[in-house]
């Protein structure tokens, strides 16, 4: 109050000088708010509210849908800038005019779905303020100054993504371009810092740390810097680039299904195909970086790992396994449908390397999805001795997941490897060698993975968890750095014997990029689900706990029809604001 | 009607045959629940549709007779049995869905969650017994008063009292128990048992007795100790 009190002598004091027309402002700002004191008068001072709620819905649930779906729409405004600007910079490097073409109808759909990100996070905003006023104030409390940063890097990225977005077509030649590029590069440095310092709120919710000294700084500093921030960091980063590579698969996908020539048809084949890639490419990494944050929940406390990995919320980690093992095959195949479609004459050649990936992947996804405490009638349980299976009960567990996980990595990294060498002839005299050395690394790192998989029961969990799967994952990135370049080198000399043919590929293909991405979707809108329950009953875990009537977590049949609605109207605002910005494309295009 | 058709069905009945009928019979294994045989079978009908389009041709060969039979196109005598399909799949559907919604004296099937999480008091909590030859050896000596009884003097859950509890106890010398977890959490589990398992732990099935009114503290560690050297394992800890 003595603070409010000096300012406000220190603003008469400077308008002391000027004159009556202030002063007279002054006076009409004091009657008109005499009848607030009248009012005020009569009321006893009222009592801390902590909670607000809405008939109903529950306030609750409206947040849940309103974050969900501010997420959803931030991970993919996130994640587009990022490939965006990569496939300008190649249009750059290599003057092909397609990849600009793309980067700008990439850009196209991010612009708007930029400012409906905006308007969910402002409405998340205030239905938080109003339902948790308690929270709130704790948050903004600790989180002061990196409110103001982020409020700071909303600003400058707006003002970035109008310059990159108008000024595209303006900045196409010369040192122009080269600026062009330079604000793409912005467009991806500041999202990047909007993308996480959200986390460090959300993350503080989970690992919080709490300084009970210091200043504001240094305990917003301390808060951020908590131990889940760069794991989350990390894994949504990889993940929304996986999402905004799918959504734009799914986006070319329907486009080519409704393509109304040739040309069309032609590059939303391949806009499919860079999409599907996009989100290979972000896949591959993403287990990896998916383990390394619940390690490190689970170092952090064991109670709120083994909520997640072993308790209620394990059901989650097996629709996970269902929805990670679909994305998977729907990514394969497809590739394998590029191969026998765009390709002429590849199919017979391929066919047998395509079963035995088929079979490596669905055992994989079998493994993966078997749970370690099964679902089983009284009498089934009976006569397996408890809900642990005697013998496949083994699956169950983390050694054996990170083992299929790894070996489903590298099948598909293989399929795209023979995608890319599908149609060609290596003429380099070295081939032959070069590819027994792929094979023979392929082949050995799959066994290594797996020795290391069934090694991992014999030996203590720290030693399983540092070091096998540590090296199972170094393996699996050794392959696929080592056998890239050198697919690259061969396939520099190779003589193209069939050439690739676009926009023949089968309607299916195209139901196949929308499944990924609502597979996708649904996959982001579960863990957005046990992230949040991991927490339990705490607002703050450990710190601030949740005494509002909402303090219970969710059964999870209910979660899921939770996460199946937000999915649906995630899916619904997307195919909106597609519609929206693709229509005067489409009013342009001629049949043909 | 085509062998393209043909395969998957066999298929589809040898995979069946052999998580049915084989894999209960591999020594040391038991029966599969329904549940997983479902999903087993919903992958390998998956793989086979995945297969089956890979091509037009391979697709026309496949779904083909399957459209024509629906359709009814070309198919002569088979028009009886498409009627009775078309008229047979809506009746399971219904009959399906009936079984499911409709109330039964069957006992629900089992969620249960075999590793609730602990309370956040006994998560901090590391071993106050200095690790010895001797500490271990007491540990094993009170394992083999209070606990071999039920979970057996080889600590594979064999032991003489066993076979009269359902779910039978842990089987300490099976990786996927007692090494998954922290010396804390089987402290808290051997002191509270099986009334201290919390609400996520329902139906609350554990014949595990409440031993901190028996034991003292330092015997449950001790004994924790002598479980995990025992059982050839060792805790979860993260140096």
């Amino acid at each position: 109050m003595q603070q409010q009190g000096g300012w406000i002598q220190r603003l008469l004091r400077a308008l002391k000088g000027q004159g009556g027309t202030l002063s007279g402002l002054l006076w009409a700002v004091g009657l008109l708010s005499l009848p607030a004191l009248a009012f005020g008068a009569d009321i006893a001072p009222a009592a801390t509210t902590e909670y607000r709620d809405i008939p109903y819905i529950g306030s609750r649930n409206l947040v849940w849908v309103v974050a969900q779906l501010h997420l959803l729409l931030a991970g993919f405004v996130l994640g587009v800038p990022i490939f965006a600007w990569v496939c300008e910079v190649v249009a750059w490097k290599t003057g092909e005019k397609r990849y600009d073409k793309l980067a700008k109808e990439f850009t196209k759909l991010l612009t708007s779905a930029y400012a409906t990100t905006a308007l969910f996070g402002g409405i998340l905003l205030f239905l938080l303020i109003s339902f948790y006023p308690k929270l709130m104030n704790y948050l903004t409390d600790i989180f002061f100054p990196s409110f103001i940063v982020y409020c700071l890097l909303f600003l400058v990225e707006t003002a970035t993504l109008y310059l990159y977005w108008y000024g595209w077509d303006a900045m196409q030649d010369g040192g122009k371009k080269k600026f062009h590029i330079f604000l793409g590069f912005l467009l991806n440095f500041f999202a990047f810092f909007i993308m996480i310092v959200p986390n460090s709120w959300a993350t503080f919710q989970a690992s919080p740390v709490v300084l009970a000294e210091g200043s504001d700084l240094a305990r917003a500093w301390a808060a951020t810097w908590n131990p889940t921030w760069w794991p989350v960091n990390i894994h949504r980063l990889i993940a929304n680039v996986v999402l905004g590579g799918y959504i734009c698969g799914a986006y070319a996908g329907i486009r080519y299904l409704s393509a109304r020539n040739a040309e069309e048809r032609d590059h939303y084949d391949w806009m499919g195909y860079v999409g599907n890639f996009i989100g290979v490419f972000g896949l591959l990494p993403l287990p990896f970086a998916g383990y390394w944050l619940m390690r490190e929940v689970y170092q952090y406390n064991q109670q709120m790992g083994i909520t997640l990995m072993g308790g209620f919320l394990s059901w989650l980690f097996i629709l996970q396994a269902m929805l990670i093992g679909v994305l998977f095959l729907g990514s394969n195949y497809y590739f394998w449908l590029g191969i026998t479609y765009r390709i002429p004459g590849s199919e017979l050649k391929y066919r047998k390397s395509m079963l035995s990936m088929l079979i490596i992947l669905l055992l994989c996804l079998g493994v993966w999805m078997t749970p370690h405490s099964l679902v089983a009638s009284l009498e089934e349980a009976r006569k397996m001795g408890g809900t642990h299976h005697p013998l496949l009960g083994v699956f169950g567990v983390m050694s054996a997941k990170m083992t299929v996980s790894n070996l489903m990595i590298l099948v598909t990294f293989m399929s795209f490897i023979m995608y890319w060498r599908a149609g060609k002839e290596e003429t380099a005299g070295w081939a032959k060698a070069a590819k027994a050395v792929m094979n023979s690394l392929l082949v050995l790192a799959g066994i290594a993975v797996v020795v290391l998989g069934v090694w991992g029961y014999f030996v203590p969990a720290i030693v399983r968890i540092n070091y096998f799967s540590t090296s199972q994952v170094l393996i699996v990135l050794f392959v696929m750095l080592t056998i890239t370049p050198l697919t690259a080198l061969l396939l520099k000399s190779a003589k193209t014997t069939t050439e690739m043919v676009w926009g023949k590929m089968p309607p299916r293909a195209g139901y196949a990029l929308v499944l990924n991405a609502i597979m996708v979707i649904l996959l982001m809108t579960l863990m957005g689900y046990a992230r949040s329950s991991s927490r339990v009953h705490w607002h703050v875990y450990g710190v601030l706990r949740d005494s509002s009537q909402y303090a219970f977590s969710p059964a999870l049949g209910y979660a899921a029809a939770i996460m199946a609605l937000n999915t649906f109207v995630f899916s619904m605002i997307i195919a909106f604001i597609f519609w929206v910005a693709t229509m005067s494309d489409k009013a342009k295009a001629p049949h043909s | 009607m085509g062998g393209s058709l043909l395969k998957p069905v066999i298929l589809i009945g040898i995979v069946y045959t052999i998580l049915k009928f084989v894999v209960p019979n591999i020594p040391g294994s038991a029966p599969l629940p329904a549940s997983l045989i479902f999903l087993y079978l919903m992958l390998t009908t998956s793989g086979i549709v995945i297969f089956a389009t890979l091509s037009g041709e391979s697709k026309d060969a496949f779904w083909g007779p399957i459209q024509r039979f629906l359709t009814g196109e070309n198919i002569g005598s088979l028009q009886v049995l498409r009627y009775g399909v078309l008229l047979l799949f809506p009746l399971i559907v219904g009959w399906q869905t009936y079984h499911s919604t409709a109330t039964s004296d069957a006992p629900p099937a089992e969620n249960r969650t075999i590793h609730p999480a602990p309370p956040g008091e006994y998560t901090g909590l590391s071993n106050p017994v200095a690790k010895t030859p001797d500490t271990i050896q007491q540990g094993k000596g009170f394992y083999a008063a209070f606990c071999s009884p039920c979970h057996g003097g080889k600590f594979d859950g064999k032991g003489p009292a066993a076979r009269g509890f359902n779910p039978p106890p842990a089987n300490f010398s099976d990786p996927t128990t007692i090494a998954m977890l922290q010396e804390s959490y089987l402290f808290w589990r051997i002191k509270k048992g099986g009334v201290g398992l919390p609400i996520e732990g329902m139906p609350w099935k554990s014949a595990m007795p409440r031993w901190e009114v028996e034991l003292p503290d330092e015997w449950i560690w001790k004994i924790i100790m002598g479980e995990y050297d025992g059982a050839h394992q060792s805790p979860r800890t993260w140096e």
